[in-house]
């Protein structure tokens, strides 16, 4: 039942873990491989992902993967956190900067913090890369999971907290494409109503009603590490320049892919 | 160094005075509550029963004169809410910070508590010591022992010659039973709330006693957070005592507590089993070179071994 493939990947992976398998911010082995024992068939087979570029994020030592958000519900980040468990050597554990309201549900509130999937503050991934850990982050935040169908290939505004992290902590930046979440998700709209219901801040309608993703190809891809020199309290004018070339660089990523994507026929 | 111990009784305060003792100190306590006979390994203790807040208690600074105070007086049952309770809490806090003013004592330690922090959905892990008490916020019962922290803090700079430190301790389990960790875990199954389980982070009441000695050996000045080994989750910490988690959904855990053998607790106090309180305890372990030496498996074990679970029926 369960994958031993996946066992022995998280096994591998270079956290530090306690007598009771279970590292100093409570991610714990056993969470994550039920975890990855549900991601992994969604990832081969349901959207049969396809990662490039995996060798370009570093294998030890803090590293911040930026990414366009792509998909009205989190798949994009599910299926980054999957490939680099899956496809990298040794497997790292990507860790995302998730949105507040994620913690107050509960089974949400206990699955992500026992995966290492925590609440997006500057506290939290300050300490994480001092530590030396993967942070996933995508600079869009919610409104770029509002991305309707026909906007799916664009890019909306990027935070600039990001920047300033990477350049206080001295971490490169990994930008990442991810392509065809749009389609798997072709949001029309987006209910704040439904939202409130459930505590998120909306829930995408598709034409078929629920938010529930297609069976679509996905894709993702990994640029070359960027690294920027500063102290991260650089003005505005600075920062925002900075960002605007990781933003260019997974905007090229993304034309590339959609490139390819045509090319090789599928959606 | 004759140390003055307001808060003696308790049961930190116990074995924080034999610690004391064993290396050769002088110990004087005050407490309200009856500390009973002087045992093995008390010889030349000297408790007296008497409220800090009265004039018997300045009595005895006049006295004896103690080099330094460490300051454990202070009431922190939940249920307990009361007038009283904020009156020992700001009242008696103030009084042991007068009394060392005017006689003479060199160094005052505060012993306050990770609580101070706060439990929420967006509060970070591993608090610093510069963040405010956002426990008011989300637990208003706490606004007493908050209140009686920040005014130690105040010392630092109201009292410079005065070497002030406030400790905001972690949880503690061990043998004793006692603290706020080992009440809920006590019984054989422990209520939590369904779909939450947060990190706890808690020291072996050794290691509480050995911070504190270091503290008054190294005189460190400030505010530190105190704590052990990393912190856990907590359906960890109930599978690891031997206890069986009681999940529960949060509408009807609140008209549960305090019924068919749950502990009782606040609704405040709900927040603290849905979010963790982590402390970052990096300042202090530089100030003093503190380390701890029981793991949180051994102190775990030793919980489980002093407490097993009773099954009821």
């Amino acid at each position: 039942m369960f994958d031993r493939e996946i066992r022995e990947r998280v096994d591998r992976l270079e956290l530090p873990w306690s007598e009771f398998d279970v590292d100093p911010y409570g991610i714990s082995k056993r969470h994550l491989e039920v975890f990855f024992n549900l991601l992994a068939p969604l990832y081969r087979h349901y959207f049969a992902v396809e990662a490039r570029g995996v060798e370009n994020v570093p294998k030890r030592g803090r590293a911040m993967l930026i990414g366009n958000h792509s998909g009205g519900i989190a798949i994009d980040g599910a299926m980054v956190i999957a490939s680099m468990l899956l496809e990298m050597n040794p497997p790292r554990l990507a860790q995302g900067m998730v949105e507040k309201f994620l913690n107050q549900l509960p089974l949400a509130s206990q699955w992500s913090n026992r995966t290492g999937q925590f609440t997006g503050l500057p506290e939290h991934a300050i300490r994480l890369l001092e530590d030396e850990r993967l942070l996933m982050i995508f600079p869009e935040g919610a409104r770029g999971t509002a991305k309707l169908y026909k906007e799916r290939y664009s890019l909306v505004a990027f935070g600039t907290g990001f920047m300033r992290l990477a350049l206080r902590t001295k971490t490169p930046i990994v930008p990442l494409a991810f392509l065809g979440g749009g389609d798997a998700v072709p949001t029309i709209a987006n209910s704040t109503t439904l939202g409130k219901l459930i505590g998120a801040p909306y829930v995408p309608i598709t034409p078929y009603g629920l938010a529930l993703p297609l069976p679509v190809k996905l894709e993702v891809v990994y640029g070359e590490p960027m690294v920027f020199q500063g102290t991260g309290t650089e003005d505005d004018v600075v920062i925002t320049g900075y960002v605007e070339r990781v933003k260019g660089e997974i905007a090229q990523l993304i034309e590339e892919g959609r490139r390819r994507r045509r090319h090789g026929g599928s959606a | 160094m004759k140390v003055l111990v307001p808060g003696i009784t308790g049961a930190i305060g116990r074995r924080f005075a034999r610690g004391l003792l064993r290396a050769g100190h002088d110990v004087i306590g005050i407490d309200r509550r009856p500390y009973g006979a002087i045992g093995e390994g008390e010889e030349g203790l000297e408790v007296h029963q008497v409220d800090i807040r009265k004039r018997g208690a300045e009595d005895v600074f006049r006295r004896v004169r103690p080099d330094a105070v460490v300051h454990m007086a202070t009431v922190t049952h939940l249920l307990r809410q009361s007038e009283d309770r904020y009156r020992i809490n700001l009242q008696g806090t103030r009084a042991v910070f007068e009394h060392s003013a005017a006689y003479g004592v060199k160094h005052v330690v505060f012993i306050g508590r990770h609580t101070f922090y706060g439990a929420a959905p967006d509060s970070p892990l591993y608090h610093g010591e510069d963040e405010p008490p956002m426990a008011l916020a989300y637990f208003p019962e706490l606004a007493d022992l908050v209140a009686a922290d920040l005014f130690a803090g105040s010392m630092l700079w109201r009292q410079p010659e005065l070497t002030t430190t406030v400790l905001r301790f972690c949880y503690t389990l061990g043998d004793s039973g006692h603290g706020t960790l080992a009440t809920f875990l006590r019984g054989a199954r422990v209520p939590t709330v369904l779909g939450y389980d947060p990190l706890f982070q808690f020291m072996h009441e050794d290691d509480v006693v050995k911070a504190l000695m270091v503290t008054l050996e190294k005189r460190a000045r400030g505010v530190f957070n105190v704590a052990g080994p990393p912190p856990l989750p907590l359906s960890v910490v109930i599978r690891e005592t031997g206890r069986q988690a009681f999940p529960v959904p949060e509408v009807v855990f609140t008209s549960l507590l305090g019924r068919f053998g749950l502990p009782r607790l606040s609704r405040g106090a709900l927040g603290h089993i849905k979010y963790p309180v982590v402390t970052d305890d990096r300042a202090f372990r530089a100030a003093t070179g503190f380390t701890h030496d029981v793991s949180e498996g051994d102190a775990m074990r030793e919980f489980r071994r002093a407490f097993p679970p009773m099954r009821r029926g």
